[in-house]
């Protein structure tokens, strides 16, 4: 994956190896423990004893984590949050048993899912409210601060406050379908990824656009780097940062690009406190990239089956990825 | 620990026809045969299956509209979602069947497969098949686009329910279809009633599978022997044989020949350039083309503006090197396209 011929330093030794027996479709940590979203009802703790524990009848669809739960949404309609021991519970179920499509946390402990064009929201107080997208809701992020849930559609973004039942959503227009959706760390942008591969952006303060492109194909992974200064994606055979530092953003500057490969950034997940990141290529590889000068040091050797989950510890002592094909590891630095 | 993934690609089978006309029993024969094979469903909301399937997904049919400045390039954002959501259980079935709405248009389930990375790399499009009334195909070619889009654009069409119409009727309106699209296979059925491999796995869409561009009732097949009455010795015609008086004033076929090879300088510019101007007007397209030293048959197909080609294997010792295009579509300018095409010779 390095434009030099020597081999990169390597940490794929110290990874300890885990069969995860099925495509994980994410990975969290509940404390220390890391944890595989399984693409098939179940979620495999990878503590000293790894079990698996079922928590849907079906396809898991979509996945978040505070550090204390996980709460998933299924192909069977339900919405389940797990802790660290393996206990779970249903949070939410939809009546005509869609498939949960989109599911978000608010830092008070709000949860957000969708089904369909209906977007729900369960407040800390266990009450439930409910907002129609004006087509399928395609992404959920809650604001940094205040119960504020950014709602991805079709022609853009809808901003609803669901504990302000008089304030008027606000909408974000853009043309076109937005997929994901998230907002920077200091609450002061919002970028989507479109079915286009690009993405778009609006400065909240006064919705000035930003588009991002150059893509080879559609963004599937976004992620802020620790303090917010870059915002990091897939989608291309390299490493794409956007610089989100100073007042405009990314408007008029080049994004900074490294790691460049053969095979397409599949995943993406900057750590928590350092400047660096950890990326998953369509062919199997994981590496962390150094995000001042661009170094390199590989997590896991090309073996074909994309990379499907990565993720880091709160901390960023610990990092996790699984595969396609069901190869997971964890490394602990 | 795990083998590395070798993925083969799920087939998907887009099934579309007018309101009433016997989407669902076709459906309802594909499940319920003894076949051996596991299908996952995606129905539209107002679909009834009677069969209990595990994995029968409720579409919405959304169709977006894609920024790169072509109007006619469409997906169904419903489907990207959808597929992506099924192959986390891609174990489960062995393909893919979309039932759409009778009022649906098949180009944006087909672009979809085109247009999304994702969608493409982990599913590829088998066929469109189109089931049609016969009671009520003649009324509906006049006075519904939809049903005229879907026949043709089809790559199989199953004129149902012929139990309910006179013999000459039927021949009557076979002819009707095969003015829209000669170059789909066309079954007649009474209650859907087809041998699946006819509708299944099909590999319309592989352009490793393109093999002559003939239209199809030029071919020996059984479903068709009664077919002699119309075309007779029409065969070279260019126009799609001897249909050309059932004519559509306004969908019809272009088939465009030389036995001279093409210039790829001049044949590249020029289809890209008709396809952004006439993309909106063209359903379907299919090519095999000779180039001027150049020891390989090129082939290519293309849906709207979308098009996607490729070098096939090498021309064979005793093959005739020639080029030939088809084009369906709605008011297409066929002497400009001839001229054009004919430019392209080297």
């Amino acid at each position: 994956m390095s434009d030099t011929a020597a081999p990169l330093p390597s940490l794929a030794e110290r990874v300890r190896a885990i069969d995860a027996g099925a495509t994980a479709v994410g990975v969290h940590f509940l404390k220390s423990t890391p944890v595989f979203v399984l693409g098939e009802e179940a979620l495999l703790l990878a503590g000293d004893k790894a079990h698996c524990v079922a928590v849907h009848a079906g396809g898991i669809l979509c996945s978040v984590s505070d550090g204390a739960r996980i709460v998933t949404g299924g192909d069977d309609g339900r919405l389940i949050e797990t802790d660290a021991d393996g206990e779970h519970r249903e949070l939410a179920a939809d009546e005509k048993r869609r498939w949960i499509d989109q599911v978000a946390l608010a830092p008070d402990g709000a949860a957000a899912w969708s089904a369909g064009k209906t977007a729900h929201v369960l407040t800390r107080k266990g009450e439930e409210r409910t907002f129609e997208a004006p087509s399928t809701v395609a992404g959920l992020a809650f604001a940094p601060k205040g119960l504020r849930l950014a709602i991805a559609h079709y022609n853009g973004v809808t901003l609803w406050f669901p504990n302000a039942p008089g304030t008027a959503p606000q909408k974000l227009e853009w043309k076109g379908s937005h997929l994901a959706v998230s907002f920077s760390p200091d609450g002061r942008f919002l970028v989507t990824a479109m079915q286009e591969p690009t993405l778009h952006g609006w400065r909240l303060a006064d919705g000035q656009h930003m588009r991002m492109s150059g893509y080879s194909a559609r963004v599937r992974s976004l992620s802020w780097s620790a303090g917010g200064d870059f915002l990091a994606t897939s989608g291309s055979e390299q490493l794409i940062l956007w610089p989100f530092d100073g007042k405009t953003g990314p408007m008029g500057r080049q994004p900074k690009m490294l790691a460049r490969g053969e095979a397409r950034v599949a995943v993406v997940a900057c750590h928590p406190r350092q400047p660096v990141a950890a990326i998953g290529t369509a062919d199997g590889q994981v590496l962390l990239v150094r995000l001042d000068d661009g170094a390199l040091i590989e997590v896991r050797a090309a073996d074909g089956a994309a990379v499907s989950a990565l993720g880091w510890d709160a901390n960023g002592q610990t990092l996790a990825f699984g595969t396609e094909s069901g190869a997971a590891g964890v490394l602990v630095f | 620990m795990t083998a590395p993934a070798t993925p083969g690609k799920i087939p998907v089978t887009v099934l579309t026809g007018y309101l009433g006309a016997g989407k669902t029993t076709l459906l309802n024969r594909i499940l319920s045969e003894p076949h051996g094979k596991k299908y996952a469903v995606i129905v539209n909301e107002f679909g009834e299956i009677g069969i209990d399937n595990e994995l029968v997904v409720n579409a919405d049919e959304e169709v977006f509209e894609m920024n790169n400045g072509c109007i006619c390039c469409t997906v169904r954002g419903d489907l990207v979602r959808i597929i992506d959501g099924l192959m986390r259980r891609k174990g489960r079935f062995d393909a893919i069947i979309v039932e759409t709405t009778g009022l649906a248009d098949p180009a944006p389930v087909a672009q979809t497969f085109f247009v999304d990375e994702q969608v493409g790399t982990k599913t590829k499009l088998d066929a469109v098949v189109t089931v049609a009334d016969a009671k009520w195909l003649k009324d509906r070619l006049k006075d519904a686009p939809e049903a005229k889009n879907q026949i043709a654009f089809a790559d199989v069409i199953l004129l149902n329910k012929t139990d309910l119409v006179a013999p000459e009727d039927l021949r009557e309106l076979e002819a009707h279809i095969r003015g829209l699209n000669p170059y789909a296979r066309l079954h007649r059925t009474e209650r859907a009633r087809v041998a699946l491999d006819e509708v299944l796995g099909r590999n319309a869409f592989d352009l490793d599978r393109i093999l002559d561009l003939e239209p199809a009732f030029l071919e020996a097949d059984e479903h068709d022997h009664d077919h002699d009455y119309d075309h007779g010795d029409d065969a070279d015609h260019h126009h799609g044989g001897g249909l050309k008086h059932y004519h559509d004033e306004e969908m019809q076929s272009v088939s465009l020949k030389t036995d001279r090879p093409l210039d790829p300088d001049k044949f590249f510019p020029w289809v890209q350039d008709l396809v952004a101007v006439e993309g909106p007007n063209i359903l379907r397209c299919k090519g095999i083309l000779s180039f001027k030293d150049d020891p390989e048959r090129f082939v290519f197909q293309g849906v709207h503006m979308i098009l996607d080609g490729d070098h096939q294997r090498p021309w064979g010792a005793d093959e005739e090197r020639s080029s030939r295009i088809i084009f369906i579509g709605r008011n297409l300018p066929e002497e400009k396209m001839r001229e054009g095409f004919e430019s392209c010779i080297a």
